[in-house]
């Protein structure tokens, strides 16, 4: 783990860091208000928060265009707002509502926006792995200059497709980012206690990838370094892997309590919420107290207005149950209720 | 009208739609060389090794990232080798390929043609030898393609590579040297859906695809020296299966029997016969009867694998017993 005691002063732009700061808030306050609907009973199904670790997806998609891609996983709210998704239609379609970004189909684990260059979460760990790659191999082959990032955990790297994956990425030369986000748990599981070896860097430059490690509660480290690291691989440096250090402050989902960690080591953690420590060094680069609170009242007003919405959103219509399975071979809908 | 191999006429279409759209590519093991079973001969010295794309054994990947170059606007043919191997790709196909465009709320298609050479084939055994076409039919997003003639292997697999959903296309090794007329024509297409009616007849349907169609064309024709007459229905879209001509045929003959060279436990046999007890139950003058595999895994040695194949005279045999019924 990198020192966060000793944490580099990067030369970061103050309006930028401002700008990483409001997207991580915004992540933050999407994510509070899901857990109270999940909790309360009004959002159905498992949601995974990525609490503590806004930083990675803050400063990783900063550094992408439009155009480019991500693929995420089940954990991925933070990844699909910081590439640029409308948390109203995420919020919908948390809640299964009509205008949802999948029309209330696919619900927190399968978020997508291909407008927004989002490629699709997904409930299977590392199953994003290929898909990336595959993204990646298609912007080559229709030649696009396309750049696209993968994000999974530090779970998924115990999976075959990640070995595959990356190795065809390297053989292929493909224009991909691996973002490995250790947050020290798969589930319920001790990450360390089931990952043999040196770890996922190690992996990675066996294949051949550079690889690089980073704070990924610093999010004008992740900044830096993805910044360096984008326009490498777009102008053809081959694929990149990046492991970011964090810790999944709350538990696997919103209803687990996480009993089966270290209390003390868990609670300590919460002061290196990668939100504090970006406040405070907004404040020691002269941002105001009245400054940093309009952004955090403004993150929290606009994911009200959107779960609100969601709220008094209507279902898809039930025929919806029946469309866009197929072209060919399509099953006809007949109302069941 | 040329008469080529099974073989040939899925390299011609290949090649065909290579060449009408640049967005098809081929991937898969050992295609640079042409493929294992010849099928694509010839194809990396007309499209390079960009499109013909030569692939590490990673099946899950193979299918993977065609998923996700499908997403992204290209269309590719992956090859799986043998039916087999794409067990190693079954998150990828099932949870991934045929799922994506629904859970994404229709954002996206995946289209993609997942070759999947399929069947008994000279002394192979368990692990290179199995038909599992009634797997893909369960899972909604996936159509499911067997062609029998080299006509159908062509125009099939062209359509097959022009249709938007993923489509699992299953050949048949022991097919690949089989010759047949195929249609000259640039765009020979054959629909995705129809079925093909094989022979006429009026004494009894039978339902069958891919390699079983040759055994039941036989069967059919030692029947008509004993006085049967069998209507031969070459399904060659599993899913979606055409009901229109089964249940045409079945009102005329009154009878039917299923045969498949798959297991027959929850084999899709056991769909069409379900869905023409449904429905025509009315008509039917003798028990519908179905033939396929034990539910064995396929032996090495000859004489045990011949104990899982079905014969023409064993298709004869029950026939006769049916319209005798
Ligand atoms: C193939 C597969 N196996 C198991 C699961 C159940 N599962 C969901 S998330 C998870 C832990 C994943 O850990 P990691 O990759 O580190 O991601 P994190 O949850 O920490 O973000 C597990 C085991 C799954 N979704 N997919
Ligand atoms: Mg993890």
């Amino acid at each position: 783990m990198p020192n966060n005691d000793a944490h580099p002063k990067h030369n970061i732009d103050r309006d930028r860091l401002v700008e990483l700061y409001r997207t991580m808030r915004r992540i933050r306050a999407f994510e509070e208000a899901a857990e109270k609907a999940s909790l309360s009973g009004r959002v159905g199904g498992a949601v995974h928060l990525s609490i503590g670790q806004e930083a990675i997806a803050a400063g990783v998609c900063a550094n992408l265009r439009r155009s480019d891609q991500i693929t995420t996983t089940h954990r991925g709210h933070g990844h699909c707002i910081a590439k640029g998704t409308d948390p109203g239609a995420m919020m919908l379609e948390l809640f299964g509502k009509q205008g949802g970004t999948c029309g209330g189909k696919g619900g927190s684990m399968h978020i997508a926006d291909f407008q927004a260059g989002m490629l699709g979460a997904n409930g299977v760990v590392a199953a994003g792995i290929p898909i990336a790659v595959g993204a990646a191999h298609g912007a080559k082959l229709l030649g696009e200059d396309r750049v696209v990032v993968c994000f999974f955990g530090d779970g998924a790297i115990n999976r075959g497709p990640f070995m595959e994956g990356l190795n065809w990425a390297s053989v292929f030369h493909l224009p991909v980012l691996f973002v490995c986000e250790q947050n020290g748990f798969a589930s319920t599981t001790h990450s360390d206690a089931v990952t043999a070896g040196p770890g996922a860097n190690a992996r990675a430059e066996s294949l051949g990838l550079e690889a690089f490690e980073v704070d990924g509660n610093d999010v004008a480290a992740v900044d830096g370094l993805v910044g360096d690291l984008i326009p490498r691989i777009r102008g053809g440096a081959g694929p990149k892997f990046l492991s970011a250090q964090t810790y999944r402050l709350k538990g696997h989902t919103s209803v687990d309590p996480g009993h089966y960690r270290d209390q003390d080591y868990a609670a300590a953690q919460w002061e290196k919420d990668p939100l504090l420590r970006t406040a405070a060094d907004l404040r020691r680069l002269g941002v105001s107290e009245a400054q940093l609170a309009l952004i955090d009242k403004g993150a929290d007003a606009e994911m009200k207005v959107v779960t609100d919405a969601a709220e008094a959103a209507d279902y898809p219509a039930l025929e919806q149950a029946f469309t866009d399975i197929q072209d060919i071979g399509a099953p006809v809908w007949r109302d069941q209720s | 009208m040329s008469v080529i191999s099974y073989q040939e006429a899925a390299l011609q279409a290949v090649a065909e739609e290579m060449r009408r759209d640049h967005r098809v590519w081929a991937l898969g093991e050992d295609l640079g060389r042409g493929g294992v079973f010849g099928q694509y001969r010839g194809l990396l010295e007309e499209f390079g090794p960009q499109r013909i794309a030569d692939t590490p054994i990673s099946e899950a990947t193979i299918m993977g990232a065609s998923v996700g170059a499908a997403l992204v606007g290209t269309r590719p043919v992956v090859e799986m080798r043998f039916a087999d191997f794409a067990l190693c790709a079954v998150d990828e196909m099932v949870n991934q390929a045929a799922k994506a465009r629904f859970m994404f709320g229709g954002q996206a298609r995946v289209p993609m043609v997942i070759r999947q050479p399929s069947g008994m084939w000279r002394s192979s055994a368990a692990q290179h030898s199995q038909s599992l076409e009634a797997w893909y039919a369960h899972i909604p997003g996936l159509v499911v393609v067997a062609p029998y003639t080299p006509a159908d292997n062509k125009g099939l697999l062209k359509s097959a590579i022009r249709c938007d959903d993923p489509v699992i296309y299953i050949e048949h090794k022991d097919n690949w040297a089989l010759e047949g007329e195929v249609p000259d024509e640039a765009d020979y297409l054959v629909p995705l859906g129809p079925a093909r009616l094989a022979r006429t007849g009026n004494d009894l349907t039978l339902v069958t695809w891919s390699k079983m169609v040759g055994v039941a064309e036989k069967a059919a024709a030692l029947a008509s020296l004993q006085g049967m007459e069998i209507e031969v229905i070459d399904l060659r879209t599993i899913w979606p299966w055409d009901q229109e001509l089964v249940f045409a045929s079945v009102a005329k003959t009154k009878r039917l029997m299923v045969v498949h060279e798959a297991v027959q436990v929850g084999g899709f046999g056991a769909e069409i016969a379900a869905t023409v007890a449904e429905h025509m139950a009315h008509v039917l003058t003798a028990p519908i009867c179905r033939m396929g595999a034990p539910r064995a895994p396929i032996s090495y040695a000859k004489p045990l694998e011949n104990q899982l194949r079905i014969t023409p005279e064993q298709i004869v045999a029950t026939a006769s017993r049916q319209i005798g019924h």
